[in-house]
């Protein structure tokens, strides 16, 4: 911690020490020499005080023409070498220290302990995320657009760099370091009460790794989310216990078989999961039924592969190197899908749908352009390996485009925002098209053609106060007593409340007189206003006692007397 | 035998010695205590102090906290000599020699403390 002092204090041993001496030096012998008085006549040398004084301002080259007599020959020549002496000495003393200053060694001390200094004041919850590529970037971006906190560790410096330039809404701590180290993991906070999960996004799937076995060993309790491109090292990550792995090709590949069979779930999870305030999106309806032509099979094909056979999808698959990647079941067209021929092999002309899914961004737009040329029709998906390439990717004209980066940057952001909203996402994979088609027809009817708001709430004191202490009085409070709004009670506010969490107990779309207990966490979405309003009943015990009662009565005691001499004596709830 | 800890020594008992030198004789007589003696004092004091920055041990800690002492010590009885010689133009009567005498009296027992860590050290060091 104190390393900068001491570093600083080591350094400038040397150059303190020849000042020391060639202060003592000069002052000792100025006070030796005897000096002239004005008849030439020598009289006695000046004192020490006045030798240190005279050298004190000569050495700092300010030079008073101050002191009281003229100087002998004898001082004058002393006074040449001090100054000399003196002026090479401060110059020696200065050098060393702006080249300390500027010494690698203590800068990366001195931005160490500056980090660790922001992240121990950290108040609020943070999440560490190890890793800035552009999963790391979009995430930060998600997290900092709704005000939750983080700390970055990155071990390259530009991308820091452009964090410090990003200008996030919420202030950023961030470090250059190695996040396989656990010193550097420490110092960005894994020991801090507030952090509450650590992110390991980095390209390397090694390093995510060892990002997961030092936070599950230091804090076994702390949420590990991990990116993982490879299926032993999610195994590995899995066994000791890492709380969420992520692929993206296979994340990917579920939501386009979802999308093929449950368009309204998809649809239900997007708006759910977007950015409150803006446009509600579009339903996308990918053909079902019909041929799918999916060009690659590496990583991201086989996913695809994999989830949309289960689907029953009828599948050809064009593959240019098929001795490397392995050949599906059904066979492969060899070619890039770049040229007419190989599309044309394939039955371009019979096919539905078409996955550009190579590593290659230009080859994927290629297949693109060529298949739309030959069979206007088809449902186009793309794989987008560089963001830079989003806009090349819009005009292509894909109903989808798949980005690895931003699709798990947008999972990892809705775990960690709001929790129960991928519970929910998990639940209702259960259940079936049309309960998700209704719910969403539901929640258009609350917003407006914008996206929802989604919010958590955890019945406890320091969220639900007022709920709290009316439960305590033995005055249970419903949900719906919850949902009603507080300036009429008879009117309900613009939100549903999607899940209730009552210890290990679920409830999907809880509805009527549900009764809240201490612990209850409930997920809402509705419009902006619903949310302020609840805000209200949660914290207010007069509002709350309006939506249950009816009656406002305030609890001053002005307030209480004026009423009473209105009404007469305040009535007892019963 | 380590150069760098053969200077350090040096100073440190040297600061002690010289301090010991203008410290004795009678408390209030300025005939007894040099001008030259206490400048010495303050430039091997402050060399000592120098030489113990940037040592993280727990030793080294209490070390430069006794030469910090000690200097804290010198400069006062120098400020104190040089306002009644140069300042005030009363001159080194017995009570301000006495004063004088005895911050330096101070800053001694500080750099004997100092002493006597370096001793500990190097026994500590033996074993």
């Amino acid at each position: 911690m104190d390393t900068v002092v001491f570093l600083i204090l080591r350094r400038m041993r040397a150059p303190l020490l020849v000042l020391i001496v060639t202060y003592a030096l000069t002052t000792a012998v100025l006070a030796l020499i005897p000096g002239i008085d004005a008849a030439g006549q020598p009289t006695a040398p000046m004192s020490i005080f006045h030798a240190f004084y005279f050298v004190s301002y000569t050495a700092t080259t300010i030079g008073f023409g101050e002191i009281p007599s003229a100087f002998s020959d004898a001082q004058r020549l002393w006074v040449l070498i001090t100054l000399y002496l003196s002026v090479v000495a401060w110059i020696y003393s200065i050098g060393t220290l702006i080249a300390l200053l500027q010494d690698r060694a203590l800068q990366r001390a001195i931005v160490e302990r500056r980090f660790a200094r922001q992240v121990q004041r950290m108040a609020r919850p943070f999440h560490l995320i190890c890793g800035y590529g552009e999963t790391g970037q979009a995430l930060v971006q998600a997290l900092t657009d709704r005000h939750q906190r983080a700390v970055v560790i990155d071990y390259d410096e530009a991308r820091i760099d452009l964090l410090k330039l990003g200008g996030h809404r919420e202030y950023v701590p961030a470090l250059v370091a190695d996040a396989r180290r656990p010193d550097n993991l420490v110092a960005a906070g894994l020991r801090n009460p507030w952090c509450t999960g650590v992110v390991a996004l980095t390209d390397v799937n090694k390093t995510n790794l060892k990002i997961a076995i030092v936070t599950k060993l230091m804090r076994p309790g702390l949420k590990a989310i991990c990116r993982a491109d490879a299926r032993d090292v999610e195994v590995n990550m899995a066994s000791f216990g890492t709380d969420h792995i992520y692929d993206p090709f296979d994340t990917f590949a579920v939501y386009l078989a979802t999308a093929l069979q449950a368009p309204c779930l998809v649809l239900l999870l997007t708006w759910l999961s977007g950015v409150s305030g803006e446009p509600l999106k579009d339903p996308i309806y990918p053909p079902a039924t019909g041929l799918w032509v999916l060009c690659g099979y590496g990583r991201f094909g086989k996913a695809v592969y994999q989830h949309l056979k289960a689907q029953g999808v009828e599948l050809v698959v064009i593959e240019a190197d098929p001795g490397l990647t392995g050949t599906p079941p059904g066979g492969v067209v060899a070619g890039r899908g770049t040229e007419a021929e190989t599309l044309e092999q394939a039955n371009i002309h019979r096919a539905v749908g078409l996955v550009a899914g190579t590593d290659d961004d230009a080859n994927n737009l290629s297949i693109l352009m060529t298949a739309k040329q030959m069979n206007p029709k088809l449902f186009l998906v793309a794989r987008e390996n560089h963001l830079d390439n989003q806009e090349l990717f819009e005009a292509v004209g894909a109903q989808i485009v798949m980005h690895p980066s931003t699709i798990i940057a947008e999972r990892i952001r809705v775990l960690l925002a709001t929790p129960l909203l991928s519970e929910l996402a998990t639940y209702a994979r259960y259940r079936d098209h049309a309960w998700a088609c209704e719910l969403i027809s539901r929640i258009a009817a609350l917003v407006e053609d914008r996206v929802p708001e989604v919010w958590e709430v955890t019945i406890d004191a320091d969220q639900a106060p007022a709920i709290c202490a009316a439960t305590g009085q033995g005055s249970p409070v419903t949900l719906e007593a919850l949902l009603s709004d507080r300036r009429d009670r008879e009117a309900q506010l613009p939100a549903i409340a999607l899940l209730l969490v009552h210890r290990s107990e679920r409830t999907l779309l809880p509805e009527g007189p549900v009764v809240l207990r201490r612990g209850d966490r409930i997920l809402f979405c509705g419009a902006e206003r619903a949310r302020s309003r609840m805000e209200w009943t949660l914290h207010n015990d007069v509002a709350l006692d309006y939506v249950l009662s009816g009656e406002s009565h305030h609890p001053g005691t002005l307030w209480s007397l004026a009423s009473r001499l209105v009404r007469g004596p305040v009535r007892h709830r019963d | 035998m380590n150069p760098e800890k053969v200077v350090f020594g040096f100073f440190i008992v040297l600061a002690l010695t010289l301090n010991f030198g203008f410290f004795v004789g009678e408390l209030d007589n300025p005939e007894h205590h040099n001008a030259w003696e206490l400048f010495a004092v303050v430039v091997v004091n402050l060399i000592a102090t120098v030489l113990k920055f940037g040592d993280r041990t727990q030793i080294g800690a209490i070390l430069l906290s006794t030469s910090l002492v000690a200097m804290l010590q010198l400069i006062a009885a120098v400020v104190v000599w040089v306002v009644a010689v140069h300042v005030t133009g009363g001159g080194l009567t017995p009570a301000t020699t006495a004063s004088i005498v005895s911050l330096t009296g101070g800053a001694m027992i500080a750099n004997v403390i100092s002493v006597v860590l370096l001793v500990v050290e190097a026994f500590v060091l033996r074993r």
